[in-house]
């Protein structure tokens, strides 16, 4: 399967799962370990509703998502992957009614784990909402040998 | 000696001061999460979705699910144990609108895939100062001592010297 090929199955798949559904995470971007995708503001998303800001879990899915997907599209890592450890840091709350954007890289890959950092962004790129850092297993099969 | 409170009344107040923590946030709503109340005591309880799914091979429940159903139990927890005192000492009315505790990190540690079904998960507050805290939480789905997921976080105690 050539990069492309995989960048595109991947981008399907996430699209396709169900919570990635019912959030409307858009894969903008993905390939070669790394992973560009966003969500849209939704009010059922709010976490506090004194100021309409989106909660924290949302961007906790959104944040898995773009990792696991840039696991996903290294070429020495790929599919399926799962999560071992995800930590997220809340620098600032969201701006209501600004779509989130993370972006995802995939920095290391071993035999059995990938390390992924990831950061997530409003319309005020320039300071981020929030980081990630991750560990996902790689799978079996297509893991390096040499 | 004071005659006790009709153990109705008791009840009905604590009920109400947890509906009023969970009835405002959209989002604990729409990811369908309830709580269990057993005197101070709370379970959180996720009754599972398709809207859930992550892998629909497997299938599991999206990694995302989980670590937000963690940090809802956590900071739901910690504003319990916050506004016990006053909802039980009578001596100030909670406000009409309480104000949540802001996470400042969040870490969840994936044990095993989360099976299509229901999952619970308590939290366990280990330090609460004026500023910040520090709170554990662990879930699970059919055996209590088989977790599926933990997790630990920081969060911004909210400023409760000011009215709302």
């Amino acid at each position: 399967m050539t990069p492309e090929n995989q960048a595109e199955m991947v981008a399907d798949f996430i699209q396709n799962m169900p919570h990635a559904k019912a959030l409307s995470m858009l894969v903008e971007r993905s390939g070669a370990g790394e992973a560009v995708i966003s969500m849209p503001y939704d009010t059922r998303l709010i976490g506090d509703p004194e100021t309409g800001v989106i909660h924290g879990g949302a961007v906790s899915a959104l944040m898995d998502t773009c990792c696991g997907t840039a696991v996903m599209c290294h070429p020495n890592a790929g599919v399926p992957t799962a999560t071992l450890d995800l930590r997220i840091d809340y620098m600032r709350s969201a701006t209501p009614g600004d779509r989130i954007t993370a972006t995802a890289t995939c920095y290391h890959v071993t035999r059995n784990v990938a390390f992924v950092r990831a950061v997530a962004t409003d319309a005020d790129t320039d300071r981020p909402v929030a980081t990630a850092t991750g560990a996902f297993t790689v799978p079996q099969q297509k893991a390096v040998t040499s | 000696m004071n005659k006790p409170e009709p153990v109705q009344v008791i009840k009905q107040r604590r009920d109400a001061a947890l509906q009023q923590l969970l009835s405002d946030v959209p989002y604990i709503q729409f990811l369908g999460v309830q709580f269990d109340r057993r005197g101070d005591e709370l379970t959180a309880v996720l009754p599972f979705k398709e809207d859930h799914i992550g892998n629909p091979m497997l299938p599991a429940i999206h990694g995302g699910v989980t670590a937000a159903f963690l940090e809802i139990t956590a900071i739901i927890q910690l504003s319990w144990a916050m506004i016990w005192d006053d909802m039980e000492g009578k001596t100030v009315d909670l406000p009409d609108r309480i104000q949540l505790p802001k996470t400042i990190d969040f870490t969840v540690d994936y044990l095993r895939s989360g099976l299509p079904r229901d999952a619970y998960a308590r939290a366990r507050v280990n330090r609460s100062g004026r500023r910040y805290a520090s709170v554990h939480v662990e879930a699970w789905q059919d055996n209590r001592t088989k977790l599926f997921a933990q997790g630990t976080g920081h969060f911004l105690m909210p400023d409760r010297t000011k009215a709302p």
